[in-house]
């Protein structure tokens, strides 16, 4: 039984979600053992007796993970719980060494908070609710394809710290999701918790998502939806289950509680073939770990370490450099490298509208062609800030400029000895430049005869022409008005 | 003293000693136990209290020790041979719990305590028999077969740790270690007639130990006199940092504890523990050992634990509940025995209904029923909160001046084999045993005399990390009883 | 509160025990008659008892984050039931038979 998108009429019902977000934190070691959380290491390489669950093995909690995990709570605006329980999540699957995940359940390490997602098009804002961000074990991976007849188990990713922050079904259309998706993965990244990655498998989301007519306050019967697994795979799958749902409404049934998965091949959510009984996971608190206690002195450090935050960043440029736009202020404020580089430069030159244009226009593109990130680019932001102040200074021109921003994204060489080496550097000798003017009129004998003759309008050409052969080293306000006394003005 | 023979008759500190000096070769230890072992018919032809055991690997571990000795490095259990339970891991023998589930299974890795004995220079020479994943009061319900009480051969050696206690009691070995969830080391000491020590939760580490009910569980420590437990455990106590639960507390010198007078000693008797009908000769014993120590200087006190007659239908629910959970990992994918069935699901079905005999299937299925959806509240968490009251009886006691409490360990003797076929029934034998695992003090059973020839055991219970305090009083009340407990 | 021979068979289900119907039939009776002996707990009084509260504040001991990872001493294949390529094998499940799957 699966739908495709119902036609976009007046809606007669609202889509309402909640989403669960699974986040791996970057640690070294995994949650409860010290193997190894590095990637693509050999199948069951990084496996010991604990994640490997053999008779007598015992967990042991990671202090950075719950560090981390702290952060991300705290950049989220919740409340950290001075105390917070471990308990069982009972269940068999291959990929579940234990038969049991280590969660946390009634008492989880953090509850309350908000994410403040940016606008609807009515200009409503998206601000939801964060219900809880707890800790918990991810499981292993199971391939079902690559031996005939068996399922392969690798238990390398059995043990990864994850947290799991659970929102209210606050968000009211896909675009809430994908907004407060972004959102959240901005202030993830922000924070270094996680490499943030849901191609890679460090951020996963599932939703759970009912109908109810607008206005209307109980909310209906919600299903789960699984499988989602990038950020068009969540909207798209939203639209189709939310379309589902109408549909069956409409047509006088009952949402049945189950879960769907989306399948992204086909563009069909379907349910999952579910076994009777198999959702009661027995939870208890774990035995093996007395309560995690949260120390007021561990909450201060790692408040007074948080960074600054998107929204606190955004708030900041938009008061320390007025001359930006809304959008410049967006785009540099996407992720913390990108925006401490800019300052950088900002700082350097004192032209931050400037430096935002390079960023956004020249330095972007570079970043995307070379495959690059911001953090290790090849042109250090002193060099571009140098760059930048050698075009104030009228050393370069701005042609110039671009040329040798190109050579040291190339070689990581500085900016006056490239544009030295190039001869890019700015030529204000008459000599030098009556010299290609000269050369100029002789070889666009006509036009140079027109403008002589009062076309005025063709000194911008002629310019142009002299600036083709300098090299971009001509300095064109000298040669406009060496042109000017020419024709006498 | 004769080689060989004479050494299975040196406590585990004299023939440390004797090792340390180069007196005895690790290697003639041995291989008296091994003789001893099967003059007694330990293996399963006889008494099947022993399971495994790998000679050379034995004489190994010897030969290793005798090197270290050489090289100046003598530890304080030198070629000291000792028996492990089969459900404590360690790399040179099988680990299978007393289960064909892990029939065969070799732990990758030794437990904790088996670590530090091996560091301490003792030699690991067997795997004792069980109940089934530990869950038992006869080792009766063994995969392998019953074990046989060396005392009286048609009678249980007690459960779980059957194997271990009797392979003291047989002389094969002077000190062994067990586990308690219930009772499991000191209700089997009690019916072999030796030393058994249940520790303060968290004093020894379970890392290596199978896990059962992982809030009760204890790794424990036979020993044929209060001295070799006392060493024992004295080798394996301490903060493990691979267990959460193990306790950061320092480990006094429990040897030490011994040849004090018990002037200004308070002992109680709680009167929960020897009901009206109690075996009266059980009760003759226990009040016999209390005028002794009275006669040493210690003051005897009635007290009351009023929450006693609750402990076992806690310990019912509680233990079963946490197994439930902690044996879902045999499931045949990663370890152990593994059958074919209709896909995976069959595969997991077929695996732990050939792997897990009766009374497991039985634990894990009540385990399973009192922390599902709709009865977790007034099963699992209910009893959880009478464990509490449990545990303030206890604390109450020891706060008002009492320091130990006396009880006899069981309310019988040995039975005898197949004698107890209701579950319920069985599950009483630990009746005086489980309130100790419940809240979690320490407690010792050392003989304390004979009824019809069959040994009796008296318990001690302390508070709190306070093992100390329970060896004085054990010392004491051993060296009055003399040679004539263990008659 | 006494199980029937439908929960027995559920409960079975859920631990995967692969019990028979025969054994099950009997497991009922044996299951009743400690739950039985059981009930008596409901009778106490235990309002204002916190089941989980905690003794002693310091809580679960963290460890910092390094390794090496705790050391096997015999390889994986030779306590593994079924391996291949360093993978554990068991009979395949289509993907999505079974819900009881975490994400």
């Amino acid at each position: 039984m699966s739908t495709t998108a119902a036609s976009p009429s007046v809606p007669d019902y609202e889509m309402v979600v909640g989403l669960e977000v699974h986040v791996q934190l970057d640690t070294a070691t995994k949650i409860f053992c010290r193997c190894s959380t590095d990637f693509g290491a050999p199948p069951n390489r990084n496996t010991c007796p604990v994640c490997l669950a053999l008779p007598g093995a015992l967990p042991v909690l990671n202090e950075h993970a719950v560090d981390l995990a702290i952060r991300a709570a705290l950049a989220l605006g919740c409340r950290v719980q001075p105390t917070s329980t471990f308990a069982r999540k009972n269940y068999f699957y291959p990929d579940l060494p234990k038969g049991y995940q280590i969660s946390q359940f009634d008492q989880p390490l953090a509850i309350g908070g908000r994410l403040r997602a940016g606008s609807r098009s009515d200009g409503s804002p998206i601000d939801i609710r964060i219900t809880r961000v707890h800790m918990e074990e991810d499981a292993g991976k199971s391939i079902h394809d690559r031996f005939q007849g068996a399922t392969a188990v690798d238990l390398n990713r059995a043990g990864v710290p994850l947290i799991e922050i659970v929102s209210e079904p606050d968000l009211r259309g896909a675009d809430d999701a994908d907004a407060y998706l972004r959102a959240l993965k901005q202030i993830l990244e922000y924070t270094a918790v996680s490499d943030v990655s849901m191609e890679k498998g460090s951020l996963r989301v599932d939703a759970n998502i009912s109908v109810r007519r607008p206005g209307e306050m109980a909310l209906g019967t919600k299903t789960e939806v699984k499988n989602m697994n990038s950020f068009s795979g969540v909207t798209r799958a939203l639209a189709v289950e939310f379309a589902r749902q109408c549909a069956v409404l409409e047509r006088g049934g009952r949402i049945e509680q189950q879960t769907m998965l989306w399948d992204a091949n086909t563009g069909e959510v379907r349910p999952a073939r579910s076994k009777e009984g198999s959702h009661d996971y027995r939870y208890f608190p774990d035995p093996d770990l007395p309560p995690l206690v949260v120390s007021p002195d561990r909450i201060e450090r790692i408040t007074r370490e948080l960074p600054e935050l998107p929204a606190a960043r955004r708030e900041r440029y938009r008061a320390e450099y007025p001359g930006l736009t809304a959008y410049d202020v967006e785009v540099l404020t996407a992720s913390t490298g990108l925006g401490d580089y800019f300052e950088q430069i900002a700082r350097q030159t004192e032209e931050a509208k400037t430096a935002a244009n390079w960023m956004m226009g020249d330095v972007l593109a570079t970043l995307k062609a070379t495959n690059q990130t911001i953090e290790h680019f090849s042109v250090r932001p002193a060099d571009l800030a140098t760059l930048l102040n050698l075009v104030r200074d009228s050393v370069v021109s701005h042609t110039a400029a671009k040329q040798i921003f190109g050579v040291m994204s190339r070689t990581g060489d500085p900016p006056l000895q490239v544009a030295e080496r190039e001869h890019l550097l700015k030529v204000t000798d008459d000599s030098a430049l009556v010299a290609w003017i000269d050369e100029v009129f002789a070889e666009h004998a006509a036009e140079a005869k027109r403008f002589l003759d009062g076309e005025r309008r063709l000194q911008g050409v002629l310019v142009g022409h002299v600036m083709k052969k300098s090299k971009g080293s001509a300095d064109p306000k000298r040669v406009n008005q060496l042109l000017s006394t020419r024709i006498g003005t | 003293m004769t080689i060989g023979g004479g050494l299975t008759e040196l406590s585990a500190i004299e023939l440390a000693a004797t090792v340390g000096r180069g007196d005895a070769s690790p290697r003639v230890a041995v291989d008296a136990s091994h003789a001893r072992a099967a003059e007694a018919g330990a293996w399963r032809d006889g008494l099947n209290i022993l399971l495994y055991e790998d000679r050379r690997d034995a004489h190994a571990q010897a030969d290793d020790v005798a090197a270290r000795r050489d090289a100046g490095r003598v530890g304080s259990l030198a070629g000291v041979p000792v028996v492990v339970k089969d459900n404590i891991a360690t790399t040179t023998l099988p680990t299978s719990c007393g289960s064909r589930i892990l029939e065969g299974y070799v732990s990758p890795f030794d437990a904790t305590a088996v670590r530090r004995l091996r560091d301490a220079g003792a030699i690991i020479v067997a795997k004792s028999n069980m109940d089934e994943f530990a869950m038992g009061s006869s080792t009766e319900n063994s995969a392998y077969g019953p074990a046989k009480n060396p005392v009286a051969p048609n009678r249980v050696p007690g459960g779980s740790s059957g194997g271990s206690a009797a392979s003291v009691a047989a002389g094969i070995v002077r000190i062994a270690l067990g586990s308690e969830t219930g009772g499991s080391v000191r209700q089997p000491a009690a019916f072999c007639g030796v030393v058994g020590v249940k520790p303060t939760y968290g004093r020894v580490s379970r890392y290596g130990l199978v896990a059962f009910a992982s809030s009760l569980d204890q790794i424990g420590v036979f020993g044929r006199t209060v001295d070799d437990a006392a060493l024992g455990l004295q080798t394996i106590a301490g903060l493990d940092p691979l267990d959460s639960t193990s306790a950061d507390r320092p480990v006094p010198e429990y040897r030490h504890a011994a040849g004090g007078s018990l002037t200004g000693v308070v002992i109680g008797r709680p009167r929960e523990y020897f009901p009206d009908d109690l075996d009266p000769r059980i009760r003759q014993r226990c009040d016999a050992a209390l005028d002794e120590l009275r006669s040493l200087g210690a003051e005897v006190r009635d007290v009351s634990l009023p929450h006693t007659d609750l402990a076992i239908q806690v310990y019912y629910v509680i233990a079963p509940a946490e197994a439930s959970s902690n044996l879902a990992r045999f499931d045949g994918v990663r370890y152990g025995l593994r059958m074919e069935g209709d896909g995976l699901r069959g595969m997991y079905e077929a695996t732990r209904s050939s792997g897990f005999g009766r009374e497991v299937t039985r634990r894990i299925l009540l385990g399973t029923y009192v922390l599902s959806a709709g009865y977790y509240d007034a099963y699992y968490r209910k009893a959880q909160q009478v464990r509490v009251l449990i545990a303030r009886d206890f604390e109450r006691v020891f706060n008002s001046g009492v320091h130990l409490l006396f009880t006899p360990t069981t309310p019988t003797p040995a039975f005898e084999l197949g004698a107890k076929s209701d579950p319920y029934d069985m599950y009483l034998s630990d009746i005086f045993t489980c309130t100790a695992n419940l809240a979690g003090v320490p407690a010792m059973s050392l003989p304390i005399g004979r009824v019809d020839g069959l040994p009796v055991g008296g318990q001690l219970i302390a508070a709190h990390f306070d093992e100390r305090q329970m060896f004085a009083v054990a010392y004491a009340l051993e060296r009055r009883l003399g040679a004539g407990a263990h008659r | 509160m006494a199980v029937t021979l439908d929960d027995v068979r559920h409960i079975a289900a859920l631990a995967r025990l692969g019990l028979t119907d025969e054994r099950a039939a009997a497991m009922v009776a044996e299951l009743n008659s400690i739950l039985e002996h059981v009930d008596v707990l409901s009778k106490v009084d235990t309002t204002g008892i916190d089941a989980f509260a905690e003794q002693g504040g310091v809580g679960t001991p963290l460890r910092a984050d390094v390794g090496p990872q705790i050391p096997l001493a015999r390889e994986r294949e030779t306590f593994a039931p079924s391996m291949r390529d360093g993978f554990f094998l068991v009979p395949r499940l289509s993907t999505h038979e079974d819900v009881d799957a975490a994400s």
